[in-house]
């Protein structure tokens, strides 16, 4: 039985997952362990921040028209605040959205916030995140929403590429040394309780109904796909996911880690100190 | 009022188009590169539909001003460029007779999309020495649309644009 998201909180939640994900990715750039690997990180992020750019243009516009649930922020209290938060109505382009809201504004799932860590932190979050996109990107190519459609259309030829050399990746080094199966062993058990995240209906229903124009997404059939592709991934790779079925949640809601504050904060000074500012 | 002077034909346009070549691979037009994908005159605006290759490839706001730049150098100055993302862009739209400058360019052409399965695939040939004994070295290369490759005969790397 699908799950009717918002359009609007479905294009924030795509858009946020690959901009956070991206400034993630783009934090190897020039230190990552061999060149080859080094390239493909810079290359995987350019791929996910030019997808932003599409979902949080889609975002913008729908918001701007009100036709959909825009993110709101908790009223400043006036005595301590001297700096108003932007009105959500006033963040219409892509650049505004990614460089204007706070962190309770964010759709992305935790799962893409989190700290690097070592290269088997970064490849294991990676490969939990593409078995998830690229099943994604194929319903929504195939969904009824034009403006969806064809977004996820370009995008999943894309991440079809991200999908295959983080796989190949993940059975590399688990099934690698003693070191790389100890590594990628502790980043699976570390990382595990925020891949349920992804698969969540979490509550869209009520809002939902509220809202303009819903997508259905079959999130049973999506953790389908994802549990057969990481459980054959994990086979091959030597990996044992832990037995705890505790899901960390609320990216979806804007209830963040602190991870996303100090993601923030670097993204952000720039355009925040400088308002406008271009060059 | 100026003189009325007839805008330029769509062919006469295409022409145009293909003496600019691609950012990043000038040996190519890009009309060859397939991303413009319609041209019409609404009264005196020239709309042009441009693909994206990648999502965030960084030639294609260069490939934006430099369609730009051709038109007006030919006297159009009311032009409107729409960014087209259905049907998405496919190596397969590169022209056949690009392929060969892209050989001699030293880049590997793209196999038909439907022959290959994406970064694994049938052996490419060495652009420089044309050898089949080659081997990927990553998926992933100097710029989004290419992936590393290294000939085991002649020894030399060289990149291969990607099927997508």
């Amino acid at each position: 039985m699908p799950t009717l998201v918002p359009l609007h909180d479905l294009a924030l939640h795509m858009g946020d997952n690959c901009l956070i994900l991206g400034q993630r990715l783009s934090q190897w750039c020039g230190h990552a362990p061999i060149l080859e690997e080094d390239i493909a990180q810079a290359n995987i992020a350019l791929d996910l921040i030019g997808q932003t750019q599409y979902w949080l243009e889609l975002a913008g516009a729908l918001g701007a028209q009100g036709n959909g649930a825009v993110a709101t922020e908790p009223e400043p209290e006036q005595s301590h605040r001297q700096v108003q938060a932007p009105e959500p109505a006033r963040l219409k382009s892509a650049d505004d959205l990614a460089f204007l809201r706070d962190a309770s504004g964010f759709r992305n799932a935790l799962l893409v916030e989190l700290p690097n860590g070592d290269y088997a932190q970064t490849i294991m979050r990676q490969y939990l995140f593409d078995a998830w996109h690229y099943p994604m990107l194929e319903m929504l190519r195939d969904c009824n929403e034009h403006q969806v459609s064809q977004i996820a259309g370009k995008a999943v030829k894309e991440v079809a590429y991200h999908l295959k050399r983080s796989t190949d990746l993940v059975i590399a080094l688990g099934d690698g040394s003693e070191e790389s199966h100890r590594r990628m062993q502790a980043a699976l058990d570390k990382l595990w309780m925020y891949s349920g995240e992804l698969f969540a209906a979490d509550g869209d229903q009520e809002t939902a109904r509220r809202s303009g124009v819903q997508i259905p997404i079959d999130y049973g059939a999506l953790k389908t796909s994802w549990d057969v592709h990481v459980g054959d991934s994990f086979q091959r790779a030597g990996l044992r996911p832990p037995d705890s079925n505790y899901m960390q949640q609320g990216g979806r809601r804007g209830i963040h880690t602190e991870h996303l504050g100090y993601i923030l904060a670097q993204m952000q000074f720039l355009q925040r100190a400088y308002p406008r500012a271009q060059w | 009022m100026s003189a009325v002077v007839a805008n330029p034909s769509i062919e006469q346009i295409w022409q145009i188009l293909d003496q600019v070549p691609d950012p990043e691979i000038p040996v190519i037009s890009l009309v060859e590169l397939g991303v413009i994908r319609s041209i019409c005159w609404r009264e005196d605006t020239l709309v042009i539909a441009v693909s994206p290759t990648y999502s965030g490839c960084p030639a294609t706001s260069m490939i934006n001003l430099d369609i730009e730049t051709a038109l007006r150098a030919n006297g159009i100055e009311a032009i409107e460029l729409q960014r087209q993302l259905s049907p998405p862009w496919t190596s397969d739209w590169i022209s056949k007779g690009a392929h060969e400058k892209l050989r001699r360019f030293g880049i590997a052409p793209p196999s038909r999309s439907s022959q290959t399965d994406g970064a694994s695939a049938a052996p490419i040939a060495c652009p420089h020495c044309g050898s089949f004994d080659t081997r990927l070295v990553s998926a992933f290369g100097s710029t989004p649309c290419k992936a590393s490759h290294v000939c085991n005969a002649c020894l030399e790397p060289f990149e291969h644009f990607k099927c997508i």
